[in-house]
């Protein structure tokens, strides 16, 4: 970047001192660096993720142009971006006013902390802009060595894959080392029919008697019925089956590979969406109106601007607002000791309304939150029936015969289940690879494990025809289309539907 | 950010370029035009992921409202958010310049660019603020020359107070913006869309007209700045219409085909010198003519009076469901199939539309 990024003195003041404070009630996060920057470079970084040394990929042009065009017709306007990494890399839009600029620094310190203490970003690399650059330098190499057009149509083919990874996976201890796999493999493989110890002909009925014989034999039929689920457990990780099993050559598996670390990076941003803004936008508004305040003068443009980021249209669920109101909703709560038992039992409305134990332990419970939930878990631990009445949420379902949205139920219950049955593997569905020698042939076939919601068929098709350029081998995959079983398959020219 | 933007602009291209020719037979460019901008829907050009429909799809909302009630549809904001945060699922509206679409079409059609006859010598005058002059009209009044002439007076003359620096410009410190006049060379254009619109032409007929002529346009508008367009219509009689008339006007009547070519000439003659315009006369008709000594009369004008003052004479015949007239014959039997003065095409369905174009415009006329 060829212009000064550096914060003006007075901005560079006000940063340290918001810090200092943010410090002092208790947020601990990686250091914190500001760049301030003009809209165009924002739009940029923002096309990119994040990081301006990305490797170099049509769709960041397609992003930063549908980026710069709203912000053209003044559709949309980025305020802040932060950088998951030690040291965070946060920044500011120079254009901004100076209380915006103020809000954005606070917020910015509430996303800090969370990268920094929230478990499920603990698994992230904290590298990851030089994890980036690096990602970037080896795939314009490969761009110099293998030629633009095919690096990019096999990105474009990884990406097109890229939300197949298994979100749990990094917390999870690994179950078997993948060497002592291929070990297996080349045993089934060996040209003997049969485990045969060495001997010379004439020796061979002493050496390799008939029972040892047999026995050798059942021991192999009985690996090759191990083999023949493949994998042994459905796997989540299609990307990290595809790494290991597909016959990709070495730039392709390394770009593959590349994909999907960076999916990995991206996983816990899409996981904690609600709790990660809910967490900033708290300590923004406690830090400008509380902790750290505004001036009179100030107040009311922040006032505008803060109510702009909670505004929910109806109809929406603002992960902002929502986030915001549960956390403030359940340090209430814990302050008053509303909670336990005895508070849980109690069915007289006046009575809990006016419960109040003088606890005081919401700050504790924030902190606690922040620690260890994401979405889901944060959600159904404590989003409750006064606050689904309190928020008016509710569960809408289109009207086919009125071509229309419609509110179907207030229920809380319900409500409750489809907004986690919604964040359930952030959105995405959930894929699976069922076997990867199905018919013995070979071919792939992964599962979608179907949770009421139907895949987007165009694009399964699409996926599918992204696939086979991996495996090289038809591709299938199970799902359920309008209520029926169905295998969708292709087998490098057509598409197939086949009822199960 | 540039190659990505590059290469994104260029799958862009690509995409409408495969998808041109469907592009050109359904028309759904056509209705999108806007100030010289056209939006083109480009679906599937962003990576497909698994992902669940969203149609007809159920979700969680705030706010008031009966159960019953309808939910104010919105896209989510792509706003505020940290890095890494998912893109709103739009189908793709990329705009492209009516020139681009333009190159990419000669592209496609291996179009020649137009020789413009002869015209060099049309000159338009154009008006540059290029100077500064002391005297002009105060609405031409340069502020900040004027301010610094004030303030270079009144340091010299030792009027200036820097604790209480007021300057008041007098009449000799005033200057002016000056302008020069420039000559262009310029190339005008005209084009002359003559429709058939007797009984035989139905819907499909026009619209078929009307992609082609909309084509047409894109593409001579790119290579002339000023181009008019006029509409003509005719059955037994001619009249001169608007392009909305152009392309909606009822079916009706028989056919004089000479009656349109008479009023071009007129048209020309009145407000189009050959000496100063490159004229483009473009005929679309079933080739249904009334009589056979009508047929004879367009011979007549084509060649002695339409042919020497245009650029281009084509006529294109669409095929109705009374099948192809007779008239396209008639022209080669008079002119010569391959006759280098006179453009003609049939069009049969929509689908040929493109290689209409290739014939009318690959001329490079």
């Amino acid at each position: 970047m060829n212009y000064n990024t550096q914060l003006t003195p007075e901005l560079r003041e006000i940063a340290l001192s918001i810090g200092k404070k943010a410090k002092e009630v208790g947020l601990d996060y990686f250091d914190t660096i500001f760049e301030l920057i003009d809209y165009k470079q924002l739009n940029e970084i923002a096309a990119y993720g994040g990081f301006p040394t990305r490797y170099p990929h049509w769709r960041f042009g397609m992003d930063y142009e549908r980026l710069s065009k709203s912000y053209t017709y003044g559709l949309s306007v980025i305020y802040e971006m932060v950088i998951n990494n030690d040291p965070c890399y946060a920044y500011l839009l120079r254009a901004n006013s100076m209380v915006s600029q103020k809000t954005v620094i606070a917020h910015v310190y509430g996303h800090c902390d969370f990268f920094k203490n929230n478990y499920w970003f603990s698994k992230t690399n904290r590298k990851m802009l030089d994890q980036m650059a690096n990602h970037g330098s080896t795939i314009r190499r490969f761009i110099e060595d293998v030629g633009h057009d095919e690096v990019e149509d096999f990105l474009d083919v990884c990406l097109s894959l890229e939300n197949l990874i298994d979100i749990y996976a990094p917390f999870n201890q690994p179950t078997k080392n993948s060497q002592g796999i291929k070990e297996e493999e080349e045993e089934v493989y060996r040209p003997d029919p049969v485990n045969k110890l060495q001997s010379k002909k004439y020796m061979d009925s002493y050496i390799n008697p008939k029972d040892f014989i047999e026995s050798q034999t059942k021991k192999q039929e009985d690996q090759q019925k191990k083999k023949k689920n493949f994998p042994e457990q459905p796997q989540r990780d299609v990307l990290k089956f595809l790494m290991d099993n597909a016959p990709l050559n070495s730039w392709q598996r390394r770009v593959l590979g590349i994909i999907r670390d960076e999916s990995y990076y991206f996983a816990p941003q899409g996981q904690t969406k609600i709790l990660n803004e809910g967490w900033a936008t708290y300590w923004h508004s406690q830090m400008m109106t509380e902790l750290h305040p505004l001036n009179d003068s100030e107040i009311v443009d922040y006032c505008d601007q803060h109510s702009g980021v909670v505004a929910a249209a109806p109809g929406q669920l603002n992960p902002y607002k929502l986030g915001l109101e549960l956390l403030r909703h359940t340090k209430r709560r814990w302050d008053r000791g509303q909670f336990g038992l005895e508070y849980l039992n109690c069915d007289d409305p006046k009575k809990r309304a006016a419960w109040d134990t003088k606890a005081m332990l919401g700050d504790q419970k924030l902190f606690e939150i922040r620690r260890i939930h994401n979405d889901i878990t944060f959600l159904d631990a404590y989003l409750d029936e006064d606050f689904c009445h309190e928020h008016k949420l509710f569960i809408y379902d289109y009207d086919r015969r009125n071509n229309k949205y419609v509110i179907s139920d207030r229920d809380f219950g319900k409500v409750k289940a489809q907004m986690l049955n919604q964040l359930t593997n952030f959105g995405q569905p959930i894929i699976l690879v069922k076997d990867g020698n199905f018919k013995n042939r070979n071919e792939l076939l992964l599962e979608h494990q179907h949770e009421g919601t139907d895949l987007k068929h165009e694009f399964t098709v699409e996926c599918l025809r992204n696939l086979f350029k991996v495996w090289r081998r038809p591709v299938h995959i199970d799902t359920i289309i309008e209520e029926g079983k169905r295998r969708v398959s292709f087998d490098g020219s057509t598409h197939s539907v086949e009822k199960l | 950010m540039d190659s990505d933007l590059n290469r994104f602009r260029k799958i862009v291209r690509g995409k409408i370029k495969k998808e041109l020719r469907r592009f050109i037979s359904s028309g759904d460019l056509v209705g999108r035009q806007g100030n010289k901008r056209v939006t083109i829907p480009l679906p599937r050009i962003d990576i497909p992921h698994f992902s669940f429909g969203n149609g007809e799809k159920g979700g969680v909302g705030q706010g008031e409202g009966e159960v019953g009630d309808e939910v104010g549809q919105g896209q989510p904001k792509p706003g505020e958010g940290e890095a890494g945060d998912q893109e709103g699922k739009h189908t793709l509206e990329v705009d492209v310049t009516l020139e681009e679409l333009a190159n990419i079409l000669s592209e496609e059609l291996e179009l020649p660019n137009i020789e413009p006859k002869g015209k060099e010598n049309i000159e338009d005058k154009k008006y540059k603020y290029s100077g500064i002059q002391r005297q002009g009209p105060e609405s031409l009044r340069h502020f900040k020359r004027t301010y610094k002439e004030a303030l270079r007076r009144s340091i010299s003359s030792g009027d200036y107070d820097p604790e209480n620096p007021i300057i008041i410009p007098v009449k000799e410190d005033r200057r002016f913006r000056s302008y020069r006049i420039t000559h262009e060379k310029t190339a005008n254009a005209v084009i002359l869309y003559m429709m058939d619109v007797s009984g035989s032409m139905g819907d499909e007929q026009k619209e078929i007209v009307r992609l082609t002529a909309f084509w047409l346009d894109t593409w001579l508008s790119t290579q002339y700045k000023g181009l008019e367009r006029r509409y003509i219509i005719h059955d037994a009689t001619a009249r001169e219409v608007d392009s909305d008339t152009f392309y909606k006007t009822k079916e009706s009547g028989g056919t004089l085909i000479s009656s349109a070519y008479k009023l071009a000439l007129k048209l020309i003659e009145e407000q189009f010198n050959p000496s100063e315009w490159n004229i483009y006369l473009f005929h679309f008709s079933d080739g249904d003519n009334w009589s056979g000594n009508d047929t004879a009369d367009c011979m007549k004008i084509i060649e002695t009076n339409l042919l020497p003052i245009s650029n281009l004479f084509a006529y294109g015949q669409v095929e109705s469901r009374y099948g192809s007239g007779q008239f396209l014959r008639d022209l080669h039997k008079h002119f010569g199939e391959t006759n280098e003065q006179i453009t003609t095409c049939q069009i049969k369905d929509r689908e040929s539309i493109m290689d209409a174009l290739k014939v009318f415009l690959g001329k490079g006329k």
